[in-house]
């Protein structure tokens, strides 16, 4: 009596779970992305604000570069070569300090506003004034929060003066108002949203110039509007029907927060979102034999190395430095670890900027660096330690360089850790050797020379905190060149001063440079017109369709 | 599980004079320690990690100036006892500052993304005690049998595999493999920009507005990470259940019952449960708390926007205000759940004031 008292009981509790399964099993028809909207999976965990004065995260860019215009941009075609934008025409003073842009008439921001020369110099204006992250690249010629508004002025409705501190060469001048800083943002609207600031004494105006509102909110002109950013959820765009140009085919472009590569895969092979930004290798390869599926690629300015700080008396050591470029197995890193996500590059210009040098001339030599080691005095070799992110491919490339270095008596402890807590470590110059990447500010190769040759006070109070000044080195005859290259006005002779540096800096420096960052992408194969740019700001979506 | 079988053992020393007004004062006494021991530790661990959060805003490539002026805006340049006053005073009056990440006022990023963990915590707990106390009554009644084996077996999965893991699995086969649900978040694009949620519970909205096909999206989307919470709950309770069950069954009313010739469906779920319910919905409520401050792996793996997802992301971003005011809301609830079960305990069960 009980047993079947019971059996009724699990009868009906069994019953219950298989009807639950059928019940979310039902209906098979998953959602399809809708025609008019692009979904994109990607990790856009950096963005911390979409303000043009104030965004200067690689995600970000890639927004902001969608929403803005500028007045000149990258010809994505050939990126040594600049053209108009806002800007139908400019020219160039005679001395080289005077920049003059005639605006295109009739253009319009999203709002509907016009688009005046007013607003282009107040942009300006307001980058300087703020001074975030982004601003010195703007201010390095000369702009001050005092002189802005009269080295950056309308003077008529379709003309902006910009005037310079000293005649740099005129491809430097206008790659750096490529840069998102320069952005340009909607004067009227912006303005409603200004709100109050008590000036202080790191900040001398009494008011905010929008940024509050701008940090997520939106006053450009560019083919999409940003309609909303939720940090770590949603980026959606809409089609900015008062876009001048060609309008975009689709209403919507959605990125969706992803943050592993294995996710994005699998809504990509279920059709939950179109293209997936955050691809490993592994998930790569799978992508590109999934019939549905088609990946696409293209070099981006970061790139990967390893540096010694100066302050270990062994790192400093000259015959150290160059038995370190020998310890390192490139070939196997680029064959495995970096397969169809980055390409062998040993110098600091990456590849598709000006005065970008095509040298690898290092290979793993274990013989020759003992030679080298032996030579500096340390035959049986050295311990030391290694700060590297615990993320792939970094640990992976990681532990193949303390293997390698090891076969010539070099001990390395790796230390693994958060990518912000290597940055403290590395900024307050504690670390012995730092493996990690780089990019450069903006589209010319003074943005890397600079960073990586300049070090004009070497203690640790120094206040020009390049990546030479972090590992202690200075390097004053190269500083002099790089400087020199910024003045130089025939492009042919400027490429040949950086391939210069790039070849002394091969001979001697404490920088090993490994590979060069391919970005890569999978897509669903309805989805038309998909490139990757050439920087991180030239992922257009507009001119994609379904 | 401790903190219940401990209770299971406590009783009341005092007389009958307001037993219930004792507990409460003590209890607010334990609460208010947990809080500033919380409010101490969240501190300390965000001093301790080694990321400067100026830094960490203002990016790889910013000049040293900016980061001074941030570090200035921040209170970083003050000492150690200062900053935790400010932290203090902040957090005591409720203000959570804003947050860097979002740039949106702490309590506001909180006020939407934790409707989103408490539908999920809800649609587990239901589930998890749906099938987890006739699972644990199943095992108690036929103890050492198959069934009791099975459950058993079903528990010591549920406790010792990873939950991380368990998600990946069943996203790869519901997900990737059966396609029965969806994946990832909480809603799809389709719907997102058509539909309006009212109280932030997306089932009860939907519901509420008619919008049906939304409810089987959201319902598409809620099932997979709810159940998997939910066997983690079940595990418990099913366990707790079968124990509390056994103990009645035991117990002399039982055989009275069955004397007076109550047929055994009514003596197992007409006596024994009843008894025993008291007990469980302490377990039920304790097992509810942790789901809520415990789905923030399964958060990550499914995208879901919950105050898991939240705070990690605050936490990899070192964006300390949020982090101070997720931990302190999930603290918060977790305190008051806690006295809340503890308080309907003794309410309940006149065992636990008898002398």
């Amino acid at each position: 009596m009980m047993i079947t008292r019971m059996n009724r009981s699990f009868r009906a509790l069994s019953a219950g779970a298989a009807l639950s399964i059928l019940l979310a099993a039902a209906p098979n028809a998953f959602a399809e992305t809708p025609k008019d909207t692009l979904v994109e999976g990607f990790a856009f965990d950096d963005i911390l604000s979409m303000d043009p004065a104030e965004a200067y995260e690689l995600s970000a860019a890639e927004i902001t570069g969608n929403t803005y215009s500028l007045l000149v941009r990258l010809d994505i075609k050939d990126t040594s070569k600049i053209q108009g934008d806002l800007a139908e025409s400019w020219s160039v003073s005679d001395d080289h300090l005077t920049y003059t842009f005639k605006l295109k008439p009739g253009l319009k921001f999203a709002s509907g506003n016009p688009i005046t020369a007013d607003d282009v110099a107040y942009s300006f204006e307001r980058v300087v004034k703020l001074d975030k992250s982004p601003a010195f690249i703007l201010t390095q010629f000369g702009l001050t929060g005092d002189n802005v508004t009269e080295k950056a002025k309308a003077t008529d409705p379709n003309t902006f003066v910009f005037t310079v501190d000293k005649p740099y060469a005129p491809s430097f001048v206008l790659n750096c108002l490529t840069a998102t800083v320069a952005e340009v943002v909607d004067k009227k609207l912006v303005q409603q949203h200004v709100k109050p600031a008590t000036p202080t004494a790191d900040y001398k105006y009494d008011n905010d110039f929008g940024n509050s509102w701008l940090k997520t909110g939106f006053a450009g002109s560019g083919p999409f509007k940003l309609r909303e950013w939720r940090a770590n959820e949603a980026v959606v765009l809409e089609r900015n029907e008062n876009f001048y140009g060609d309008k975009p085919k689709l209403t919507r472009v959605i990125y969706r927060f992803m943050k592993e590569s294995s996710a994005q895969r699998l809504a990509l092979e279920n059709g939950d979102i179109d293209i997936a930004r955050n691809l490993s290798p592994t998930d790569l390869a799978a992508v590109e034999k999934n019939a549905q599926l088609a990946s696409t690629s293209a070099p981006k300015g970061t790139i990967y190395y390893i540096s010694l700080n100066q302050k270990n008396p062994n790192l400093a050591k000259p015959e150290v430095q160059q038995a370190f470029k020998y310890l390192i197995d490139y070939d196997a890193i680029g064959k495995t670890l970096i397969k169809g996500i980055g390409e062998i590059h040993q110098t600091f210009e990456p590849k598709g900027l000006l005065g970008a040098l095509d040298e690898n001339p290092f290979k793993l030599d274990v013989a020759k660096a003992k030679e080298l080691l032996a030579k500096a005095g340390l035959p049986d070799g050295f311990s030391v330690t290694m700060d590297a992110r615990s993320i792939e491919p970094d640990t992976g490339i990681a532990t193949t360089i303390q293997q390698t270095l090891g076969q010539a008596g070099i001990k390395v402890e790796i230390i693994p850790g958060d990518g912000k807590q290597k940055l403290t470590k590395y900024r307050a110059r504690n670390h012995d050797i730092y493996y990690g990447q780089w990019g450069n500010d903006y589209w010319d190769p003074h943005s890397n020379a600079d960073t990586f040759t300049n070090n004009p006070d070497n203690s640790d109070a120094g206040t020009n905190k390049t990546l030479a000044w972090r590992n202690t080195w200075t390097t004053p005859e190269l500083d002099k060149e790089t400087k020199a290259a910024l003045f130089e006005i025939d492009t042919a002779k400027r490429t040949a001063m950086y391939q210069d540096i790039q070849k002394k800096y091969l001979e001697a420096s404490p920088f090993i440079f490994l590979y060069q960052q391919t970005e890569v992408a999978g897509y669903r194969k309805d989805v038309k017109d998909f490139k990757l740019g050439p920087s991180f700001d030239t992922n257009f979506v507009w001119p994609i369709s379904k | 599980m401790s903190t219940v079988e401990r209770k299971m053992e406590v009783r009341p020393k005092k007389g009958r004079t307001a037993p219930i007004l004792m507990g409460v004062l003590r209890f607010l006494v334990v609460a208010i320690t947990t809080y500033l021991g919380l409010l101490a530790v969240t501190f300390f661990i965000g001093r301790v990690i080694p990321i400067d959060p100026a830094l960490a805003i203002a990016g790889d490539h910013a000049p040293a100036q900016v980061i001074e002026r941030l570090r200035r805006e921040m209170h970083l340049d003050q000492p150690l006892y200062q900053q935790f006053y400010f932290y203090l005073v902040s957090a005591l009056t409720g203000d959570f500052g804003t947050s860097v990440l979002t740039t949106n006022p702490v309590m506001d990023d909180i006020r939407r993304v934790f409707p989103a963990t408490m539908e999920l915590a809800t649609v587990g707990t239901i589930i998890g005690a749906v099938f987890g106390v006739p699972f644990g009554v199943l095992a108690a009644v036929r103890r050492n049998n198959l069934i009791d084996q099975v459950v058993r077996v079903i528990g010591l999965v549920g406790y010792s595999v990873p939950v991380f893991w368990l998600a990946m699995i069943s996203l790869l086969i519901f997900y990737a493999e059966l396609r029965w649900v969806a994946y990832p978040g909480r809603i799809d694009i389709a719907y997102e920009y058509t539909f309006t949620p009212i109280t932030g519970f997306y089932l009860l909205d939907s519901a509420m507005q008619g919008q049906w096909d939304v409810f089987w999206d959201v319902f598409r989307h809620i099932i997979l990470p709810a159940s998997l919470l939910g066997y983690l709950s079940l595990a418990y309770i099913s366990r707790m259940t079968r124990s509390f069950m056994l103990n009645e069954l035991g117990q002399e009313y039982i055989v009275a019952a069955r004397a007076k010739g109550l047929s055994e469906t009514r003596v197992i779920w007409g006596h024994a449960l009843r008894s025993a319910a008291v007990p469980l919905i302490t377990v039920i409520a304790l097992s509810y708390a942790s789901l809520l401050e415990g789905s923030v792996l399964t958060e990550i793996v499914f995208s879901w926007p919950g105050i898991g997802f939240y705070i990690t992301s605050s936490l990899r971003n070192a964006d300390m205000n949020a982090v101070l005011g997720g931990t302190i809301v999930i603290g918060t609830v977790f305190i008051g759940i806690n006295l809340l079960s503890d308080l309907l305990y003794r309410t309940l069960d006149p065992r636990t004031r008898r002398k």
